[in-house]
């Protein structure tokens, strides 16, 4: 079975981001690590090609300035190689171009089965999956909780409000997985050695006979006009218990009519 | 460092920070680590016998990969695991690795390196800690057996231990002459635990003193040669000088990052702690001499991988952060006042847990003598 992940390449969360004020996008200039949205997705790609007896996990991410860090993280757990899309016209790819460049390498991988995360840590707009499978004219099933694959159908567990919807669906096909499904594995000190050796495929938009203009600021449709400070939140309300603080809390809620 | 180092690196801190630490409370609370659990886990990802042979499941990796192990295991929120885990890779199994048979190493280094098997150090006496030629616990031959009377003391990890890695006399010549390291199964007929002892600090790991009456092992259980057992120890003792200050670098490093974030937030006479001039300086001296620290060791490990020795450094490097330590101890708590006195607070474990360093494998005026002699300072 051979299964493509996509993974996005990111800012430490932990650092603190900065936009750069004249396009409004996040500064990417730091070294950017994989986003732990996509790790779940990397973690059932490998269950699922261990389940089915062998296969392969391809990563394909699109990022600024030829980065593989957060590739390495992921070919460290284990997947086989990655396909990386990496060209100075990007800048400013908004998220369907995003997809369109996606689809692209993803065709030239032809997996059986696409995961992707739900959304994103940084740019979470929750749309570059399906639009990918919009691209590619696949299947695509959102919010996977659970996925299992047999005689060409995958069967899905689609996690909603109150519960889940069990679906069934041919492949190929894109499913994004929801953060926290399963324990992403840690990479091993054989994985981390092994990683260092495995392939990466660089590609520029030329090699996926994509235009410039169809991308980068020149081909996004959607435009950041402005970035405004959200409001500050208002000072809490300080409770000092003097032995009813119990009661003052059920009220609270009471009024919020959350009990 | 390479990006594999780095990598190493975030692993094992994000693996502290998410596997290790949250049950720590409850080791402390029992006493007790179930290291069996803990090692096998930590073996499946490789960090048991990094630098050791791959064909006994050691990762043939460079020490700087141990140097990272320990500081990040430094890091975590008590001293026991980090002691615990040096005895296992560090303290106990580095001469079976060298000087042990194939047979030896199979049946007993390959087990521990995937944590079905723990080990433990037996050197420290009743009578004799820091004078080692003077232990007085002792192998007699019997045909293909030795049969072992005395008593071993402050032997870590030895309640739960499977094997341990025995320095005894096995002749009348005195001294640094006639000792051997011998393993001893501690399902062996006349080996018994004595005590657990209870300790002022590293309370979740199990220290105890070790009975041996008639103690009966096979004399193939011999580590290298019969009666160069000082000789192979005080080998074992370099690498287990190195552990102990690399970890010491890990904790100082987060005992400071942590001390600062809470003076930020601590305000008095107004203003937070930490804008008193007086505790910048102070953290800011501290953070300096652990830099030096931090790289002196790092420094150590191109030497160790060429194969030099480096008996001298790792007697500095103990001496200065067993010292170091119990001086962050100190200012962390004393800058933290009541609540740093308190036990829900991490300083009052940090301080017990830390002042071992300074004792343990070998005290600083052990570790000053042996300098004094190198260096010419003797008369
Ligand atoms: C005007 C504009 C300019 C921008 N400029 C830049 C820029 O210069 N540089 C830049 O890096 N970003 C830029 N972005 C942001 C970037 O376009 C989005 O982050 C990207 O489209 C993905 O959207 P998202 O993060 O919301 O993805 P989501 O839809 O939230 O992501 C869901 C999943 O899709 C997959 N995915 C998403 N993006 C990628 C990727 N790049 N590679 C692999 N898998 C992926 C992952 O599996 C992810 O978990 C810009 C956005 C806009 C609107
Ligand atoms: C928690 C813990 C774990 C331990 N784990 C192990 C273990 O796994 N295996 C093992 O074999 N041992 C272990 N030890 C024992 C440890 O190595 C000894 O305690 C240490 O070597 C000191 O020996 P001692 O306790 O007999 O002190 P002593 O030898 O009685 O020395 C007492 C003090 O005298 C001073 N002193 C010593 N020599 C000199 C000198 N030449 N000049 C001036 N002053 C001097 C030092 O300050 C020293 O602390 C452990 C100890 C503890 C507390």
């Amino acid at each position: 079975m051979k299964v493509a992940v996509c993974v996005k390449q990111i800012p430490d969360p932990a650092v603190p981001g900065e936009l750069d004020p004249s396009t409004n996008t996040l500064n990417r200039d730091d070294k950017l690590i994989l986003d732990e949205s996509d790790s779940f997705g990397v973690e059932l790609a490998l269950q699922l090609v261990e389940a089915a007896g062998g296969g392969s996990v391809t990563l394909v991410s699109m990022a600024p300035r030829s980065e593989v860090s957060g590739l390495r993280t992921a070919l460290a757990m284990g997947a086989d190689d990655a396909v990386l899309v990496s060209d100075d016209a990007l800048a400013g790819t908004d998220a369907l171009g995003t997809a369109k460049v996606l689809g692209a390498a993803l065709g030239r991988v032809e997996p059986d089965l696409i995961l992707a995360g739900v959304e994103s840590s940084d740019g979470y707009t929750g749309t570059v999956p399906e639009q990918i499978a919009g691209v590619m004219g696949i299947a695509s099933v959102t919010f996977a909780k659970k996925i299992e694959a047999s005689d060409g159908m995958l069967s899905i567990q689609r996690q909603t409000d109150d519960g889940y919807d069990e679906v069934t669906c041919p492949m190929p096909a894109l499913v994004s997985v929801t953060g926290g499904v399963v324990e992403p594995r840690y990479p091993s000190f054989k994985g981390i050695m092994a990683a260092k050796k495995k392939p990466v495929d660089q590609v520029g938009i030329a090699d996926l006979g994509i235009d410039a203009s169809a991308v980068g600021f020149a081909g996004s449709r959607q435009e950041t006009v402005a970035v405004v400070d959200a409001e500050a939140r208002e000072a809490g309300e300080i409770v000092i218990d003097e032995g009813e603080g119990f009661q003052r809390i059920a009220d609270f809620l009471a009024e919020l009519k959350v009990i | 460092m390479s990006e594999e180092h780095e990598a190493f690196r975030a692993m094992v801190r994000d693996y502290v920070e998410r596997e290790i630490n949250p049950r720590i409370p409850q080791w402390e609370e029992a006493e007790m680590m179930p290291l069996h659990e803990i090692f096998s886990d930590m073996a499946r990802l490789g960090m048991l016998g990094l630098e050791y042979e791959t064909e006994f499941g050691g990762q043939g990796a460079d020490h700087m990969f141990t140097v990272i192990l320990a500081e990040e295991f430094g890091r975590c929120d008590h001293g026991s695991l980090p002691m615990a885990l040096g005895v296992q890779v560090d303290m106990a199994t580095p001469s079976l690795a060298q000087f042990g048979t194939a047979e030896q190493k199979e049946r007993y280094l390959a087990p521990a390196l995937r944590g079905e098997m723990v080990a433990s150090i037996a050197v420290s006496e009743p009578d004799h800690g820091s004078d080692v030629a003077g232990i007085r616990t002792k192998a007699v031959r019997d045909g293909d057996e030795w049969v072992i009377n005395g008593s071993k003391m402050w032997i870590t990890n030895s309640v739960q231990a499977d094997w341990l890695c025995l320095l005894v006399r096995t002749s009348d010549e005195g001294g640094y002459q006639g000792m051997s390291q011998i393993i001893v199964p501690t399902s062996s007929p006349g080996f018994s635990v004595s005590k657990k002892l209870d300790k002022l600090g590293m309370r979740a790991s199990d220290t105890a003193l070790l009975s041996f009456d008639d103690c009966r092992v096979p004399v193939g259980n011999t580590i290298g040669e019969i009666g160069k057992g000082f000789q192979q120890q005080m080998a074992q003792f370099v690498v287990e000088r190195l552990w102990a200050a690399y970890t010491a670098v890990g904790a100082g490093e987060r005992a400071l990052e942590r001390t600062a974030e809470y003076l930020r937030e601590r305000k008095v006479f107004g203003e937070p702690l930490l804008a008193k001039q007086y505790i910048q300086f102070s953290l800011a001296e501290l953070s300096a001499d652990l830099d030096l620290l931090r790289e002196y060791c790092r420094s150590i490990a191109g030497r160790h991988d060429a194969g030099e020795d480096t008996t001298r450094q790792a007697t500095i490097a103990k001496l200065k952060a067993g010292r170091l330590l119990r001086q962050i101890a100190d200012v962390c708590l004393q800058y933290h006042g009541g609540i740093g006195y308190v036990e829900e607070t991490w300083t009052a474990r940090f301080l017990r847990d830390n002042r071992i360093i300074s004792i343990g494998g070998g005290a600083d005026e052990v570790m000053l003598q042996v300098l004094a002699r190198m260096d010419g300072f003797t008369a």
